[in-house]
């Protein structure tokens, strides 16, 4: 029985257990973004309001995406590209588009997980270097731009990136950006080297350990002071915000970014499944946990904050205390955090004159609460600064850029599995190449590539590919997709395929999202979020110490052929797809005589006929 | 005679209060803030306290001009409950004569972790009006720590990859080995039985080989 299968085509590889599949869903769907992102939407929208749109958003158009990926790539049991040209030849370009929107996505992704690696290493020490400000060149005071900014500040934007004024100088590559990007790569290597069956093993880690960690960040920022007013900030809901649209678009395009479809990356996982696999129960639960961990990763992140909030509030009315009892020499400790109001509105009754000439500090919780941020700024920015503050910082600083590792980590290789799939499917490189040097030519490739994000520029370009790569062209593919699933392979022939792998047919809920709901829903988010984007000219922040209003950042236009770098980034991957669609066309009757069976030299149709006859014969 | 000695006695303290002045040439401000820093272990401000800092600047003044300074050429004044008072140096050689600011502010600056250990603050809750603590600069050691971390991570990642390959590659080669045995075995096989694993078994041959038999 082996040797015949050694004549014939490999066998497709397996995961060990059902289990791998859904943890590999699970680290892809739960990313970087259900901890840095989702917050920070609660938080400016209004809080616990946010959650009906973005609840609506996941049941109408995030699950039905996600089953709808889950079960074709498990149907058709192969990769993004493969899968569309079996469902039309016409269509072969979305599985092009997907895949090179994974590639895309995989090289500013991985930079950030070499910052996250940075700031890790940089934890083992005390005290931690974001701390302190370094002294200047003749030791007299501090580095002006570290004065003027925060200590945390200085450290992200000088000491880690070495960032330039603005997106046109580039500044040279910074040697420790390419070591932690080059470690980045290696460990994305390391745990790909035997396809899945590596992945398989490192899923139970990368996936499994941030809800650990989260888990130990709950408990220790319950115990804070202050946590509780973070929390009731976050959660209050402000129902008037829900007149406004801006919050139903981003609330539809989290939980789409969040859920990791159209990327490909989930096709391809679910190809490696058993046909009998029941993947509506895995879809839901998938969706649902997605949810769930942004959820649940919001607690302890907005406790932590509220203690900064706190932190940030007291140390302002310390200022204002000392500044008082400098002034009119009362005995140290008079005045106190409980009684400073008492001590304020005496003091400034008697002696307002003296007072108003003090310039004391306006201090207000509400101010503090309000400094939110997202992405990387509330990571290393607001977090680490809030780390400084809680006992034991480089226990808590590891722990935190551990579990930010693992969640990337684990997004990443859904995205590498996107890239790597269609490649094997499509056979496109010769046998006697085994996988694991494909696998290294892809990391190598894409180390290579990603070197733009290690300039001293880097950071600019990395959310020039955050905000126009990872966006629209998602939003096209899966438009395409659902249209493509739906009415080109048809609602019949894949409520069929359902029936086959599940043993049941879709009901009414799923057949009225996919035929009606998501495709309006996409549509609706995809016109008005190119409609918002065109409206304005595009800015980014820009950190420039010589900027008058500096530590703010300065708001600058990007310059005419970064503008065309990001048209070209929303269109390249999308183009595939009219220009495959197109060659097909055109192409038809010169792809028939090809398709002729070759001559297989082990069987020969004659042979068989005459032996036959002879068995009946002898008989 | 009583009066005049009277007035003799009192006569130092008077001109010491009047050289004592926050305008004077060479005063500087203190402010001490013990119950910060010390919460409940922090000490009451009294004369023997004043005197200890008498004493750890007169030390100070001593190190740094490298004249005998005494307790009395420290003069303190205009006391407040903050605690905050202003004090000035006399010289050792002409009681009347106060050393200058500069002279104070270097001494200060020498000294300046004895006077705080002294009073057991720091720089931020024993101040000197007007003198700048001196910037401690930051341990910089010889491997930056996180060199070290990197080389460890790199070099476990690393070591994981090389054997994950080689041990890729040797099970690829035991398979060859088993494959070609086992070709060989067939051939051989095919030779003996006459019977073909690839192909279509001829019944012919086995028909034969039973009348042979005999």
């Amino acid at each position: 029985m082996g040797q015949t299968k050694d004549s014939g085509v490999e066998e497709r590889p397996k995961w060990d257990n059902k289990v791998q599949y859904l943890l590999t869903c699970i680290g892809f769907a739960v990313g970087l973004g259900n901890v840095w992102r989702f917050p920070f939407l609660c938080q400016i929208y209004g809080g616990g309001a946010f959650l009906i749109p973005y609840l609506i958003a996941l049941v109408f158009e995030g699950l039905p995406l996600l089953y709808l990926e889950l079960a074709i790539g498990q149907r058709l049991r192969m990769g993004s590209i493969g899968v569309w040209n079996s469902i039309s030849p016409l269509l072969g370009g979305v599985g092009i588009a997907s895949m090179l929107v994974s590639f895309l996505v995989g090289m500013f992704y991985n930079t950030i997980l070499a910052w996250v690696l940075w700031y890790f290493f940089h934890s083992f020490q005390n005290p931690l270097p974001w701390r302190d400000c370094p002294l200047n060149e003749n030791q007299t005071g501090y580095k002006t731009e570290c004065e003027k900014s925060t200590p945390v500040n200085y450290f992200w934007y000088r000491d880690t990136l070495n960032i330039t004024p603005d997106i046109e100088t580039s500044g040279s590559l910074q040697w420790w950006m390419v070591t932690c990007l080059a470690t980045a790569w290696c460990v994305v290597y390391i745990c790909f080297i035997k396809g899945i069956e590596s992945m398989g093993k490192a899923v139970y880690v990368t996936a499994t350990f941030p809800y650990l960690v989260l888990t130990i960040f709950l408990v220790r920022a319950l115990t804070l002071p202050g946590a509780t007013d973070g929390l009731v900030y976050l959660f209050t809901p402000d129902w008037e915000i829900l007149k406004n649209p801006q919050v139903w678009l981003d609330a539809a395009t989290q939980i789409f970014f969040s859920l990791s479809v159209a990327a490909g990356g989930l096709m391809a996982v679910s190809s490696y499944n058993d046909e009998k696999n029941d993947c509506e129960r895995d879809a839901v639960l998938v969706g649902v946990i997605n949810s769930a961990t942004s959820l649940y990763a919001s607690i302890p992140i907005f406790s932590i904050l509220g203690f900064k909030a706190t932190n940030g509030f007291n140390a302002c009315r310390k200022e204002n205390i000392l500044t008082l009892t400098n002034q009119f020499e009362f005995s140290d400790q008079n005045i106190t955090l409980e009684n400073y109001n008492y001590w304020f509105n005496y003091l400034n009754q008697s002696h307002p004159d003296v007072v108003s000439n003090l310039s004391l500090r306006e201090c207000d919780l509400q101010t503090f609460l309000d400094q939110s941020a997202s992405g990387t700024g509330l990571a290393f920015i607001v977090f680490t600064e809030a780390v400084l503050e809680m006992p034991g910082s480089q226990v808590w600083a590891v722990l935190f850029f551990v579990m930010l590792f693992s969640l990337g980590l684990s997004s990443m290789f859904g995205n590498i599995e996107g890239i790597l799939t269609p490649i094997h499917d499509l056979k496109l490189v010769p046998k006697w190449i085994p996988n694991e040097l494909v696998t290294g030519i892809i990391c190598l490739i894409s180390f290579l590539v990603a070197l733009i994000f290690t300039q001293g520029s880097g950071n600019y370009w990395v959310e020039v590919f955050n905000s126009y790569v990872g966006s629209v062209p998602l939003l096209i593919i899966a438009f395409f997709e659902i249209i493509g699933v739906i009415y080109i392979h048809g609602m019949k022939t894949f409520s069929e395929d359902i029936y086959f792998m599940t043993g049941r047919r879709p009901n009414i809920y799923w057949k009225a999202c996919w035929m009606v709901i998501s495709p309006v829903m996409l549509l609706v988010v995809l016109i008005a979020y190119v409609v918002m984007q065109a409206q304005i000219y595009p800015t980014y922040p820009a950190w420039n110490p010589d900027y008058e209003l500096f530590p703010q950042t300065e708001t600058k236009s990007y310059p005419g052929w970064v503008f065309a770098i990001i048209v070209l980034l929303c269109v390249v991957p999308v183009i595939s797809i009219p220009l495959v669609a197109l060659y097909r066309l055109i192409r038809p009757t010169i792809r028939k005589p090809t398709t002729r069976a070759e001559p297989n030299p082990y069987s020969n149709d004659g042979f068989e006929i005459e032996t036959h006859e002879q068995k009946s014969q002898s008989a | 005679m009583l009066g005049w000695v009277f007035f003799l006695l009192c006569l130092p303290p008077v001109l010491a209060v009047q050289l004592c002045e926050s305008d004077a040439p060479g005063a500087y401000k203190v402010r001490l803030s013990i119950r910060t820093a010390l919460g409940d272990k922090a000490y009451d401000w009294n004369e023997h306290e004043k005197f200890l800092f008498r004493a750890t600047m007169a030390y100070a003044m001593r190190l740094h001009k490298q004249q005998e300074f005494g307790v009395s050429n420290i003069i303190v004044c205009r006391e407040s409950p903050r605690v905050s008072f202003w004090f000035v140096v006399t010289s050792p050689l002409n009681s009347s004569a106060l050393v200058d600011k500069g002279d104070v502010e270097r001494a200060v600056s020498k000294s300046r972790h004895r006077i705080n250990s002294a009073f057991l603050l720091s720089d931020s809750s024993l101040e000197f009006v007007g003198i700048y603590p001196t910037l401690v600069a930051p341990v910089a050691p010889d491997t930056p720590p996180w060199l070290i971390v990197f080389g460890v991570v790199i070099g476990l990642v690393g070591a994981g990859i090389v054997f994950l390959l080689v041990s890729t590659m040797m099970e690829k080669r035991r398979k060859k080995k088993e494959k070609a045995g086992e070709h060989e075995e067939e051939r051989v096989k095919t030779v003996e039985n006459g019977s073909m694993t690839d192909g279509v078994y001829n019944t012919t041959f086995s028909d034969d080989e039973r009348f042979t038999e005999m």
